[in-house]
């Protein structure tokens, strides 16, 4: 056989920073898209206008209004595409995302324990609560999805997911309920939407986001290592459980403070990773800004195309999500071949 | 040991194997029983035995009249019947796919039909019947899109299970959105479509659910036999002669009718379906069908977590949200069981 049979000539592919350049464009057109779309569209003389922060006619006031939405629809749609892209890394499960995995529920149950029962008022209280409850979520699904031979493989990881987001939004339910004060306000953040976003809340949750990313862009070099296997890893002198560790904080900070900031919102982190890898390859050294940018852009457009579709009000954010990303999510489940379930 | 006493050992195991399960199944029945006379007399005041007695045989009676026969019964027969069907429906679904969690309310089957029960409601403004008749339609476009999209040289439990995850995924978020969308958004009323509720029951929905308990129950425990055989994997049953797409067919068809038609009364009523089977194995050992028992297990929980929601507990909570919270553990202690004996996958 010869060398050029075993090492076939990699696809041609535009070259990577290429891609990560448009991408970003893109999410740039997105944002100023989401700035001038809804129910009263917005032209281009308003549009600058209210960016350069006048607010004198409708069409100015309803850009400052939008600006931190679509602020924060970039922001936690990057936040939970590079969570997606973390967790898809660090189980080595094409399935992990922060919805199927519970860890978005698991946030919401535990920002709702806080506001029922400890009378939680205070935003700011609200991230460290999503953060904690990501985490606990994740450190449980993740032990009892690897519990048993062959450790954590989609399907035990899957099912232990979904059967803990069934229990816990059960369990938000049955707090919620006597309630009748809170409930209200808590039912519209459990949808998940970007639509009730302010500036102050962005600021909040911006440097846990912040801290998420520098993280992960840190443990992108590890993530490769990972991607071997343990054994190979810790054979290159990687600390296995420490860089996993490091890499699984970068994914609960993120999802935790996205979850806080909008509600639970699923299937971005499934999505965009997959796509990113059609279009870079797996090194995370790539794939990690090509997901956060991905991210963005995703949120962005399916908030656009949620106040496009139900003009004159509108969908929420979570639910254009889900739309589009379970079909994605059967589509990767029909590629696997079986023995990799 | 020779061959004529080892035989007869066996035999001798496998009918008191039998013994047992039908003495289990027979105190499960009167377990049952005691449950649905209990919630009949007892509630905010207590109403002597004579008392339901002779509001069952159809006097009329002041005062228990109206609390036995109009509160009491309807909310008692409903919950019997729903829970029967849930537990079946649920057990059938864990044997053919021989997985505990790939129960109906964790693979979408029932969020599918209360999903077509929301819209019916909401959007079209229908009642009665016709909401059943929708959500069955439903339940089974949902279980039948589940198999085609898993179907890929054969359908395996492992990519079935998977699909549903993501179609229940897809459908919880339209019955948020409907249930947004609502125009008097009562608390109530999405709580039965959420996690369940017996709060709307009225006698004349036993009808529809006795039907469906009774057609769809014959057609799975026809092929209950089938159906063991499938326990030991689809290899092993179809040299054994079991046309296994066949059973898998009729199983299925039988288990999310019933379902669906729970569904569409109750809502999901949350981890029934996934809870009885496994109880119902625990109490009758291994062997020989659980079918029966779970069936029985499903109505004795249903009954039970909806007299706790309604008087042993400090506010008044659905069914569902009962069994949601009750079932959590239990949920978590299976699937750590399941793993660790590789049963699972």
């Amino acid at each position: 056989m010869s060398a050029a049979a075993i090492h076939p000539a990699p696809r041609a592919r535009p070259a990577r920073g290429t891609v990560l350049l448009a991408a970003a464009g893109l999410v740039g057109l997105l944002a100023l898209a989401s700035v001038a779309i809804g129910t009263r569209g917005v032209g281009l003389a308003d549009l600058l206008a209210g960016l350069a922060g006048r607010a004198e006619t409708i069409g100015q006031a309803a850009v400052t209004v939008r600006l931190p939405r679509t602020a924060l629809a970039a922001l936690a749609g990057a936040a939970l595409g590079l969570s997606g892209a973390i967790m898809q890394g660090v189980t080595r499960n094409p399935l992990a995302d922060p919805g199927i995995l519970g860890i978005n529920n698991g946030a919401a149950l535990a920002v709702v324990i806080g506001v029922a029962w400890f009378g939680i008022g205070a935003a700011s209280s609200y991230v460290w609560l999503a953060i904690l409850g990501a985490g606990v979520t994740a450190g449980f699904v993740y032990a009892v999805g690897s519990l048993g031979r062959g450790g954590a493989s989609p399907l035990k990881l899957a099912l232990a997911g979904a059967a803990t987001s069934v229990a816990f939004s059960s369990l938000t339910l049955a707090v919620v309920l006597p309630r009748a004060d809170i409930a209200g306000g808590i039912r519209s953040w459990q949808v998940g939407g970007v639509g009730g976003a302010t500036m102050e809340r962005i600021w909040l949750v911006l440097p846990f986001l912040l801290a998420g990313l520098a993280i992960a862009m840190l443990s992108a070099r590890k993530l490769n290592l990972l991607a071997l296997g343990d054994d190979l890893a810790a054979g290159l002198g990687e600390k296995v459980a420490l860089a996993r560790a490091a890499a699984a904080l970068a994914a609960i900070l993120l999802s935790g403070a996205a979850t806080a900031a909008c509600g639970p919102i699923g299937f971005v982190g499934l999505v965009v990773p997959h796509l990113a890898r059609l279009l870079l390859g797996v090194d995370h050294r790539w794939l990690l800004p090509a997901s956060a940018l991905g991210g963005a852009g995703l949120l962005l457009a399916a908030d656009i195309a949620g106040r496009l579709i139900a003009r004159p009000s509108e969908l929420e954010v979570g639910i254009v999500t889900a739309l589009i990303g379970a079909p994605v999510f059967i589509w990767i489940v029909r590629r696997q071949r079986v023995r990799e379930l | 040991m020779s061959g004529a006493t080892l035989i007869a050992g066996l035999a001798a195991g496998r009918r008191s194997r039998s013994a047992r399960r039908r003495a289990v199944t027979l105190a499960l029945a009167a377990l049952l029983l005691g449950a649905f006379a209990l919630t009949l007399m007892l509630g905010q005041s207590f109403t002597p035995p004579s008392q339901v007695l002779r509001v069952l045989a159809g006097h009329d009676v002041p005062g228990a009249g109206f609390t036995v026969g109009q509160l009491r019964l309807p909310r008692a027969v409903v919950a019997v019947l729903a829970g029967a069907s849930f537990g079946l429906g649920g057990a059938a679904f864990q044997v053919m796919l021989r997985n505990p969690l790939a129960s109906p309310d964790i693979i979408g089957v029932s969020a599918g039909a209360s999903a077509a029960a929301v819209f019916a409601i909401v959007f079209l403004g229908m009642d009665g019947a016709a909401v059943s008749v929708l959500a069955i339609a439903a339940g089974m476009g949902v279980a039948l899109l589940i198999y085609l999209l898993s179907f890929r040289n054969g359908v395996t439990g492992a990519r079935l299970i998977l699909v549903g995850i993501g179609i229940s995924a897809m459908i919880h978020s339209f019955i948020a959105y409907a249930l947004a969308r609502a125009p008097a958004w009562s608390l109530q009323e999405a709580m039965r479509w959420l996690s369940g509720s017996l709060n709307a029951a009225r006698i004349e929905q036993a009808g529809p659910l006795l039907a469906a308990l009774v057609l769809c129950g014959g057609l799975i425990l026809s092929r209950r036999r089938d159906l063991e055989m499938l326990r030991m994997g689809d290899n092993m049953a179809a040299a054994l002669g079991v046309r296994v797409a066949a059973v898998r067919l009729s199983v299925m068809l039988g288990a999310v009718g019933m379902i669906a038609v729970a569904s569409s009364i109750t809502g999901p009523i949350a981890f029934v379906a996934f809870l009885a089977g496994p109880i119902a194995l625990r109490i009758t050992g291994p062997h020989g069908s659980v079918l029966v028992p779970a069936a029985l297990v499903g109505a004795v929980l249903v009954l039970g977590a909806d007299y706790a929601g309604q008087f042993l507990l400090p506010a008044r909570y659905p069914v569902g949200v009962v069994t949601g919270a009750l079932g959590a553990p239990f949920l978590l202690w299976l699937i750590i069981r399941a793993n660790r004996t590789g049963g699972s996958s």
